[in-house]
């Protein structure tokens, strides 16, 4: 990390607004409820709570990788800061500036400086226009010529290792996956993001074409200067990008920190449970028990107290009632860990929590 | 009447039961206007009785087009299949289509990668369950009702008597699959075909199928091909590993040998690709290139053009196969046997 930031002060990038210590991007308390609607009026009878009162902060040049199981609310919450879809309550903060709001910048400057890139490769293609094409069609909106758009969109399919007058004119469906998947990470790069949000970017791919795509996305991060937030489910791809990592539960942030604390030294019950489902490459070595038995609790009704009780291994009376708190997410500094456990909060109630801050 | 059709007479196989599964040169090609598409081209293997092989390869690689050739599944026309096939004694290529239909769910059933597309939708699990019951065997729909509850409980499906009554889109994804494991389970077949059944699930999910079929398969002793890309999957579930590039079986053995001393550089090339607590300054040793056109496969060994270590003599002929004492087989020119071990060495001379 010390490396990263001295790295990034030597080198100030024109495009930086808000200073080398002004994180990228601060999301503070962002909250997504999608009504259930039913009945004969369709009156709202219930709502998912997607996203729960989630706030983090990625600073600029950094890895922040986010893990779960599915419905944990990780793709919604990259939506909502994509802004596709609308968030009930929350700020979202780039590079200093607040997104959306008078004062701030506008949705298009944020369309500009974050794009997205999504697990399957061939639906976010449109089928009836060549690659080519596909990649100018952002510079095109944004009101590039023709001309310049075409040349931005070739020198792009080079720099993502596809060869311009060889795949120019071909449409999606004449490429492989990881072929597809590099159109779209050019695509995301048409204009000059800072910040790619990767949702399951490689999660679809073979393994050899894996390996591809991540070493490419580690050679433009270097050459562009950007910035990842890299959601995946697979917990050896996230330990290999990431520089930090977030892990996410029933749409709440549960623990973060530094990619290698949290894999070393896990705090919270379900981060060692998820990182005890990595399947081991020793056939002599196999797991006898799942870590984590069932599926996760519905999302309508999450349990009280801490959302994880219901299949916590250290479950006491307190989690059944009280909700841990995580700490000021905001105010940590990048090396810091935070949990959201009763186990890790001096004089919380439970009896394995320590008596005095550490 | 066809069953006696097969190439293994009783007198035959006395000394040792024969093999479950037996398969012998296995071409499948898939013929059109445009193009003949080449995507298994001549595998071999044994499976034994209540014996888990996994197939591994990357898309492509020609490992469902082989499962899918054991249950002939794939459409006759535009389909031409070459090699002999039996499971337990019934020659798949000369069974008549009312024999196959009634091997299918009883004696080979199959697990597909995508739970939603394998339950039809506008059915109640149990009604599903029912139907595959009877369409095997003559019970009352109670008895079929009661052996439904019962499977569910086998795989461990949470509060099964509500989950009989639902509908697959009221389920979660992991509990999906469940009921597709337990669908194929309920005529006790003698061998599972499984298809990438836990690719598309969460890892804790994943961890949950593949303990319960191991458990399943052991406790029933059946017989399981395992589709996957995933090693770590392999490492799991496996006792016997195929590797698969282009159509055919590169590298063979048993799960240790081939998940921890990999001769095949394209085996070695491929655990290598995989991020698993690399140093995170170093790029990943990726494959470079893409898999071969299976319209226009290259003379020689298929993955030389992607290979380390290839030569002029990748490319002359296809490897032989060469197996070492302990049944480790690779097909790499590079390969010989050293001391009774499956060798590779980057200059060895072909040894045959």
């Amino acid at each position: 990390m010390s490396d990263l930031m001295a790295a990034q002060k030597a080198a100030a990038d024109p495009r930086d607004r808000g200073g080398p210590a002004q994180p990228m991007l601060i999301v503070d308390g962002f909250k997504k409820y999608f009504p259930i609607r039913a009945g004969l009026l369709n009156r709202q009878v219930a709502e998912v709570k997607a996203v729960d009162d989630v706030s983090f902060f990625v600073m600029k040049g950094e890895t922040l990788g986010i893990v779960g199981e599915s419905g944990c609310g990780k793709s919604t919450l990259a939506r909502l800061l994509m802004h596709l879809i609308r968030k009930d309550a929350g700020q979202l903060i780039l590079d200093g500036d607040l997104v959306g709001e008078a004062s701030g910048i506008l949705l298009d400057g944020l369309r500009r400086s974050l794009q997205m890139v999504f697990q399957d490769s061939s639906s976010s293609l449109n089928p009836r226009l060549p690659i080519e094409q596909s990649i100018a069609y952002g510079p095109r909106v944004q009101g590039a010529s023709r001309q310049v758009a075409r040349q931005q969109a070739r020198s792009l399919m080079e720099k993502v290792g596809l060869n311009p007058n060889l795949f120019g004119q071909r449409y999606a469906h004449e490429l492989s996956g990881g072929q597809k998947q590099r159109v779209n990470i050019a695509r995301a790069l048409a204009l000059d993001p800072r910040l790619l949000i990767l949702d399951e970017a490689v999660s679809a791919l073979d393994k050899s074409v894996e390996a591809q795509v991540l070493n490419l996305l580690g050679d433009i991060k270097k050459e562009l200067r950007l910035t990842y937030i890299f959601i995946s489910h697979d917990l050896h791809v996230v330990r290999y990008i990431s520089d930090r990592v977030m892990v996410m539960y029933l749409g709440q942030l549960v623990e973060i920190g530094p990619v290698d604390t949290i894999y070393e030294d896990p705090k919270h019950p379900y981060t060692q449970a998820l990182l005890a489902c990595r399947l081991n490459m020793d056939p002599h070595e196999r797991v006898d028990a799942a870590p984590l038995a069932g599926d996760p609790p519905s999302p309508v009704i999450p349990p009280p107290g801490c959302r994880f009780h219901t299949r916590c291994p250290y479950v006491e009376d307190v989690c059944k009632t009280t909700s841990p708190g995580l700490g000021d997410v905001l105010r940590l500094s990048p090396k810091q860990h935070l949990a959201a456990c009763h186990m890790v909060h001096p004089r919380s109630g439970h009896s394995s929590a320590p008596a005095f801050a550490a | 009447m066809v069953s006696q059709m097969t190439s293994l007479s009783p007198s035959q196989a006395a000394p040792h039961p024969a093999p479950l599964v037996r398969v012998d040169d296995l071409r499948v090609r898939f013929v059109s206007r445009d193009a003949t598409v080449r995507a298994v081209n001549g595998i071999s293997f044994d499976l034994e009785r209540g014996k888990v092989l996994c197939v591994i390869g990357e898309s492509g690689s020609g490992k469902s087009v082989m499962m899918r050739s054991l249950l002939r599944l794939h459409p006759k026309k535009r389909t031409v299949i070459e090699g002999t096939m039996s499971v337990a004694e019934h020659d798949i290529g000369a069974l008549s289509e009312r024999a196959m239909t009634g091997l299918r769910g009883s004696l080979v059933s199959m697990v597909f990668q995508e739970p939603m597309t394998a339950l039809d939708p506008l059915y109640r699990i149990g009604d599903q369950i029912v139907e595959t019951v009877r369409r095997h065997e003559h019970v009352s729909r109670q008895a079929a009702l009661a052996r439904a509850l019962e499977l569910l409980q086998l795989v461990r499906v949470p509060s099964p008597e509500r989950r009989l009554r639902a509908y697959p889109h009221e389920l979660s994804g992991g509990l999906r699959q469940r009921i597709v494991i337990a669908m194929a389970l309920a005529c006790r077949p003698s061998l599972l075909l499984a298809d990438e059944p836990t690719t598309a699930l969460d890892a804790s999910v994943q961890i949950q199928i593949l303990v319960l079929l191991r458990k399943i398969q052991r406790e029933m002793g059946m017989a399981m091909i395992f589709v996957t890309h995933d090693l770590g999957v392999a490492a799991q579930i496996a006792d016997q590993v195929a590797v698969m590039y282009a159509g055919r079986i590169i590298e063979y053995g048993s799960a240790g040998d081939v998940l921890l001393a990999p001769q095949h550089p394209y085996t070695k090339a491929m655990l290598a690709a995989t991020a698993k607590d690399q140093d995170r300054s170093l790029a990943l040793e990726a494959i470079a290139g893409s898999p071969p056109d299976l319209r226009a496969l290259p003379e020689g060994c298929n993955f030389a053009p992607r290979c380390k270590f290839a030569g002029p003599d990748c490319t002359v002929a296809t490897p032989p196969p060469i197996t070492d004492a302990g049944d480790h087989m690779a097909r790499c020119i590079r390969v010989g046997i050293v001391a009774h071990k499956l060798t590779f060495s980057a200059t060895t001379m072909p040894t045959i």
